[in-house]
């Protein structure tokens, strides 16, 4: 039995045919060609997968697609399309990513941290990013990279999300 | 001496922009169109037993189900170093977990619903689950047909036994040592079974196409050697290299556990079946637990003598690994081990045993260390206790018998240029050794932990590497070779060799990933040495490729070729200052004479890297008479942790670790490795801890249960420290580092939890359990339950090291023993 969803996804309305126990991680992957989330446990553990589901971070591999129609979806890719946001751009220049596996992920959940917490401390960073494992790194150039966030550039990239169509998000109490 | 212009740099990586913008692509993102076919596994729920029947029936029923494939469509072994191994076992199944037969059908969840109505028929076996059974004299055999099994030369498999290789390392006299020294102390080690956990499942896309030609996309370190293990696995097809073609895109992580030929070799037959269709298998995150290779475990029996004056001078070192089911792969790191396992330090007289024993188990292979990081933890708690005894500060006694250049290896050959004490100064230094520093908290004491380690890459004596490059018409370079970016940086630390040599900058030069095809043979990329091997190679082309420009411009222009020099992307004359012809001028369209024709074409250069220095045939009863390992990489690092008195949980204030690197071509690369491979390693001795059952099933195959760290369980701070000491025979003095940063971790925090709480733990992993139990006088191996990931069912101590059947006097652990002064013969 098939279901059609209709999704913003990456600021673009898209519409698939589902099945009800199709996963978002294997919609978005599959059916809308978005690869970035990645398959690393299907149980939610790993966060490889992690996406922006109405701007908060969650498991694709724990949502079905189903429950995402009507939503918007976020991944990196419809970060990355105008030019690199400032977070990105210190991810780059601080060398953070080794395999690159679990960067979407993180990428996204340092965004959604940031969004909240716009000068965070390397306890919340730890905290936001603690959902995201990462084999590789041992994380300490992930935080590095989120700490130097300059200012100017995050003002910079606020103007530049005003410019999309899309509700910007109210900054919240901190708590996710 | 020149002044290095790119090479010693931090430069930003050049794979970097597509790992932050999510355009880097792995085997599971690629499209394959309609037709690409899914596959799923049976596997086996025994971990020993006949088959005796396998009905496909019911499977071969459902809609959309292609073909079911059993051992009798594959009858050929297949392995690295010894073709130990079945693509599907034809006769019996030897751990929980292996394939025994695949199910190729349209769609993922058809292959999933048809796997399970496959019915597998056994005759179950006695498994075994132990190493002491496993080297009885009539113990039952994992492999029966051993002897039959073709082999490199430089292996030693006992055939009728278990033991599936045996190194020996036999230098000076042993039992002279232990009589002339003052102190002999011996005890024993144990080590549990690790899993690699990169975050990327292994994956493989296979297509025998409708000419005959087979692709394979595969998430491997190592395109060259898979597509070699293949070409001699399908050979009875009539198949070989030229009709393989191997393509690696980027990898989330390998850590060895991507090396060699695990899982890929299954997506291999299952498309030479299902000709005209490409087939994806991809392995789910269980899977990756316990069908890849893991990181074997080990129980290590260590007797030291030593003089008054804190020189060893005599060291017998046993170990028993717990290889699994298949050692083709495995048997390399035992026999690693064989020959290092002395750590790095200067003994006269050795004696080493290092045996490789079958067990039904997940197969044992590569994961990064390769044997070092385990056997340096007995090695390491050892020379504290040995120091202790003495009354030596351990610092200084590793001081004293810290290996030199020039020095005696275990197996005869000389020690390579290394800052080994340098490192050992500066870690000092930066740990504050001798300081003691008392915790405020009165439920919490701190304690400080050292260690040394080395490794050399274990490969064969023939691991080629080979590079191409060829330039562009905007004067940009491609570096077209087959070491394998997994994360490390290999691209980049290429990029900047090629352009040290060539002038042109790195951001002006791409490095290829790999494609048995088109780009330049690299044997695998493992062992840490890609940046020296494949280093050489880049280098050797871009001169190649240099010698080239300049032998085009003395043709065209008349002057003498020594003149000329490269310098910001121009060929420039040293006679004539006003002379810059800019490489985006003629690299690809040659240079033009006064008579109009052109001079030259296309710049290409070719290098090729091989260490024929290297020989691994020896005297196999002693080892004596090789050089089987190119050079040591060598480092000191330090922990200071903080230990609750109550609950045992440990937290890791700060480490610190030194590497000789040679020359670091990149140190942010560097200094990546080693907070990376400090945080690997930690893990392995504070959080992971692997368990099966007592039918040999892995209990905790998922990320919940089986615990990496996560970014709240880092150290406060990890220092690192790059030493040069520079390898001759590198590329600008380059030596790989890469493993060796994980290799002190267990070692180091044995030793600051007997620094704080005066308890030497001499079993992994050492978690909170074990250590609050400890601190309450409770083993933890009278209340462990099940087996705790190592294959022994006895206490560690009571092992009684005899193999073959052969019974040796029984071992005595933690004794000391002081021998008679004076007694020299």
């Amino acid at each position: 039995m098939n279901n059609r969803i209709t999704v913003k996804l990456n600021y673009e309305t898209r519409s698939v045919m589902v099945q009800p126990n199709d996963t978002l991680l294997d919609v978005l992957r599959e059916k809308l060609g978005v690869k970035s989330p990645k398959i690393g446990c299907e149980r939610g553990d790993c966060g490889a997968c992690t996406v922006l589901l109405d701007g908060k971070t969650v498991r694709s591999c724990l949502i079905l697609a189903i429950e995402a129609d009507g939503h918007e979806i976020v991944t990196v890719e419809g970060l990355s399309k105008e030019s690199l946001t400032p977070v990105q751009l210190a991810f780059l220049e601080h060398n953070s990513f080794q395999c690159g596996f679990c960067a979407p992920g993180v990428v996204l959940a340092a965004t959604e941290l940031l969004e909240q917490h716009p000068e965070p401390t390397a306890e919340q960073i730890k905290e936001a990013l603690s959902g995201n494992l990462c084999r590789c790194t041992g994380y300490q150039s992930i935080i590095e990279a989120i700490l130097d966030v300059r200012p100017m550039a995050r003002n910079s990239r606020r103007s530049q999300n005003n410019n999309r169509s899309r509700k910007t998000q109210e900054p919240r109490d901190g708590h996710r | 001496m020149t002044t290095l212009k790119y090479v010693g740099e931090s430069a930003t990586r050049i794979d970097g922009l597509e790992k932050v913008s999510g355009a880097a692509t792995y085997v599971d993102d690629l499209e394959f169109g309609p037709n690409l076919l899914h596959a799923e596994i049976v596997e086996s729920s025994f971990a020993h037993a006949s088959i005796k029947r396998i009905d496909a029936t019911e499977a071969e029923k459902v809609p959309g189900v292609v073909r079911v494939v059993t051992g009798k469509d594959f009858p050929y072994r297949f392995g690295l170093y010894m073709q130990d191994r079945y693509i599907f076992p034809i006769d019996r199944v030897r751990f929980v977990g292996e394939q025994v037969a695949a199910v190729i059908a349209r769609d993922a969840q058809t292959a999933k619903r048809a796997a399970k109505l496959v019915k597998v028929f056994y005759e179950q076996l006695e498994p075994v689950l132990d190493l002491e059974q496993a080297l009885k004299a009539d113990a039952v055999l994992v492999h029966p047909d051993l002897g039959s099994y073709a082999r490199c030369p430089w292996f030693y498999p006992q055939p009728k036994t278990n033991i599936a290789h045996w190194r020996k390392t036999r230098k000076g006299d042993v039992e002279k040592g232990f009589e002339e020294a003052d102190v002999v102390f011996e005890d024993t080690y144990t080590v549990p079974r690790y899993a690699h956990c990169a975050i990327e499942p292994h994956a493989i896309v296979g297509h025998y196409d409708l000419s005959g030609r087979l692709t394979l996309w595969s998430a491997s370190q190592s395109p060259y050697t898979q597509r070699h293990v293949f070409a001699q696995a399908l050979a009875p097809l009539g198949i070989s290299h030229k009709d393989i073609r191997v393509v690696t895109p980027y990898i989330g992580g390998g850590f060895g556990g991507k090396a060699g030929v695990s899982m890929e070799i299954i997506g291999v037959a299952l498309a030479a079946l299902a000709k005209g269709s490409p087939v994806k298998l991809r392995w789910s995150r269980s899977q990756e637990f316990y069908n890849t290779y893991q990181r074997q475990g080990v129980i290590a029996r260590i007797k030291m003598g030593v003089k008054r004056d804190g020189t060893i001078i005599a060291l017998e070192h046993t170990l028993h690994w717990d290889a699994g089911a298949y050692a083709e792969y495995g048997a390399n790191v035992v026999n690693a081990v064989g020959l290092s396992a002395t750590g790095p330090y200067r003994i006269a007289n050795v004696k080493i045993d290092s045996v490789c024993v079958y067990t039904n188990l997940p197969p044992g292979g590569p994961y990064r260390g390769f044997g070092y990081s385990e056997f340096h933890f007995g090695l390491e708690s050892h020379i504290n206790a040995v120091a202790k005894k003495i009354g030596m500060d351990p610092v200084e006694f590793r001081r004293r018998n810290a290996i030199r250049e020039g020095d005696t290896l275990a197996y005869g050959a000389q020690m390579n240029a290394s800052g080994l004490h340098e490192a050992i100064d500066r870690v000092a230094k930066e740990i504050g050794w001798g300081e003691k520093e008392i915790s405020r908290d009165p439920r919490k004491a701190v304690g400080k932990g050292f260690a040394c380690f080395w490794k050399a890459p274990a490969m064969p004596p023939n691991a080629g590497s080979a590079a191409f490059i060829k330039f562009n018409e905007d004067g940009s370079i491609n570096v077209i070779v087959s070491g394998m970016e997994m994360g490390q940086g290999f691209l980049t630390v290429m990029a900047q060799i090629a352009a040290e040599v060539l002038t042109v900058p790195p951001a002006k030069i791409r490095v290829e990933l790999p494609d048995t095809d088109r780009n330049a043979y690299e044997w695998q990329t493992v062992g840490s040495h890609v940046t020296w091997g494949c280093g050489n190679a880049v280098r050797a082309a871009a001169l190649d490729a240099r010698e080239k420009m300049f032998t085009v411009v003395c043709r065209s222009h008349g002057c003498a070729k020594d003149t000329l020099f490269l310098e910001d992307e121009h060929v420039k004359c040293r006679m004539h200052p006003d002379f810059k012809l800019p490489f985006r001028d003629f690299v690809i369209s040659g240079i033009q004479t006064a008579q109009g024709n052109y001079l030259g074409g296309p710049i290409l250069g070719s290098g090729v890297f091989m260490p024929e220095f290297t020989s691994a045939l020896c005297d196999p009863e002693t080892s004596q008479g090789g050089h089987p390992n190119v050079h040591y990489t060598v480092g000191a690092a330090a922990v200071i942790l903080e230990v609750d008195k109550e609950t045992g949980k440990i937290k890791v204030r700060k480490a610190t670790l030194a590497v000789d690197a040679g020359k670091a071509v990149n140190p942010d690369l560097v200094r990546s490795q080693i907070v990376g491979g400090m945080v690997q390693g930690l893990a392995t001795v504070l959080y992971e801890d692997i368990r099966y059952d007592l039918r040999g099933r892995l209990l905790n195959s998922n990320f919940t249960d089986y615990k990496i760290p996560t970014a709240r369980d880092i150290p406060d701070e990890i220092v690192p420290i790059i030493v040069e000491v520079p390898q001759p025979d590198g590329p600008f003095g380059a030596r790989g580092v890469a493993e060796h940063t994980m290799i002190p971790a267990a070692a180091l925090v044995a030793n600051a939890v007997e620094d704080a709480l005066g308890l030497r733990v001499k079993g992994l992993p050492i978690t909170a359990e074990q250590v609050a139990l400890a601190l309450l006088d409770i083993a933890y191996e009278d209340v462990k339950g099940s087996y705790r990931g190592f294959c022994f069912a006895g206490k560690a101590d009571a092992y009684a090291f005899h193999a073959e059947g052969t019974r040796r006097k029984r071992a005595t652990n933690g004794k000391e023993t002081q021998s008679r002064k004076g007694s020299l013969k």
